[in-house]
């Protein structure tokens, strides 16, 4: 499920992270923010993320940190896909 | 007041209105309806021309707001921070539900905002005051 969780997530941000570097040059890790994703970004790639998954991210996680790296989104959709 | 016992807190956000407008374009009503408030929507969509440069600075006063409020990481949806069109034709910030909560705990009182736009960007500034802890 992870290898394949991280494909879709990398695919997702490619398309809507907006980011200043390829993505294929990051490590799962790496800031995303400090690689250029904005706020308005963070907000379109939350919005793919739940329709590519069919997950809608509660309040609680609709914060800063939970889409700042690969890692950390992986992890958010994990939590919000376990049980389907 | 004792001018003492509070402090102003400022915040800024920039947005680009060609990428508001490609989201409204692939994301459409999920994303228009994720981010904004009934009253925005009504506002932001009246006129299909300027509603990209619309839909912009009301996301740049939303996220300006959280700058102000120190809350960029405690989960608040951006449809509690809400840009209201006065008859007069200025915007105020109005909070609901969780922002307000927070709002209060922080003290805050007095918030302006302004807005602007020119070219491909859009930009909010809010500023309020706050009780000094």
């Amino acid at each position: 499920m992870s290898e394949e969780t991280v494909k879709k997530i990398r695919g997702i941000l490619a398309e809507h992270g907006r980011l200043a570097k390829d993505i294929a040059t990051l490590d799962d890790d790496a800031d995303l923010y400090q690689a250029g994703m904005t706020s308005h970004a963070s907000v379109n790639l939350m919005l793919a993320l739940e329709g590519a998954f069919d997950i809608e991210f509660p309040d609680a996680m609709l914060r800063r940190s939970v889409f700042e790296s690969v890692s950390a989104i992986r992890t958010a959709v994990e939590s919000l896909t376990t049980g389907h | 007041m004792n001018p003492g016992n509070f402090h102003v807190v400022v915040g800024i956000d920039l947005v680009q209105i060609s990428q508001v407008a490609t989201s409204l374009h692939q994301l459409g009503d999920a994303y228009v309806n994720r981010i904004f408030t009934p009253g925005e929507i009504a506002y932001c969509s009246a006129n299909p021309i300027v509603a990209p440069s619309r839909y912009a600075a009301r996301f740049a006063a939303k996220e300006a707001t959280l700058k102000a409020l120190h809350l960029e990481d405690q989960g608040v949806d951006l449809r509690t921070i809400e840009v209201k069109q006065m008859p007069g034709g200025w915007t105020e910030i109005v909070l609901h539900g969780p922002a307000k909560d927070l709002a209060e705990a922080a003290g805050w009182s007095s918030c302006s905002v302004s807005l602007s736009h020119e070219g491909d960007y859009a930009t909010a500034v809010v500023a309020a005051t706050a009780a000094r802890k």
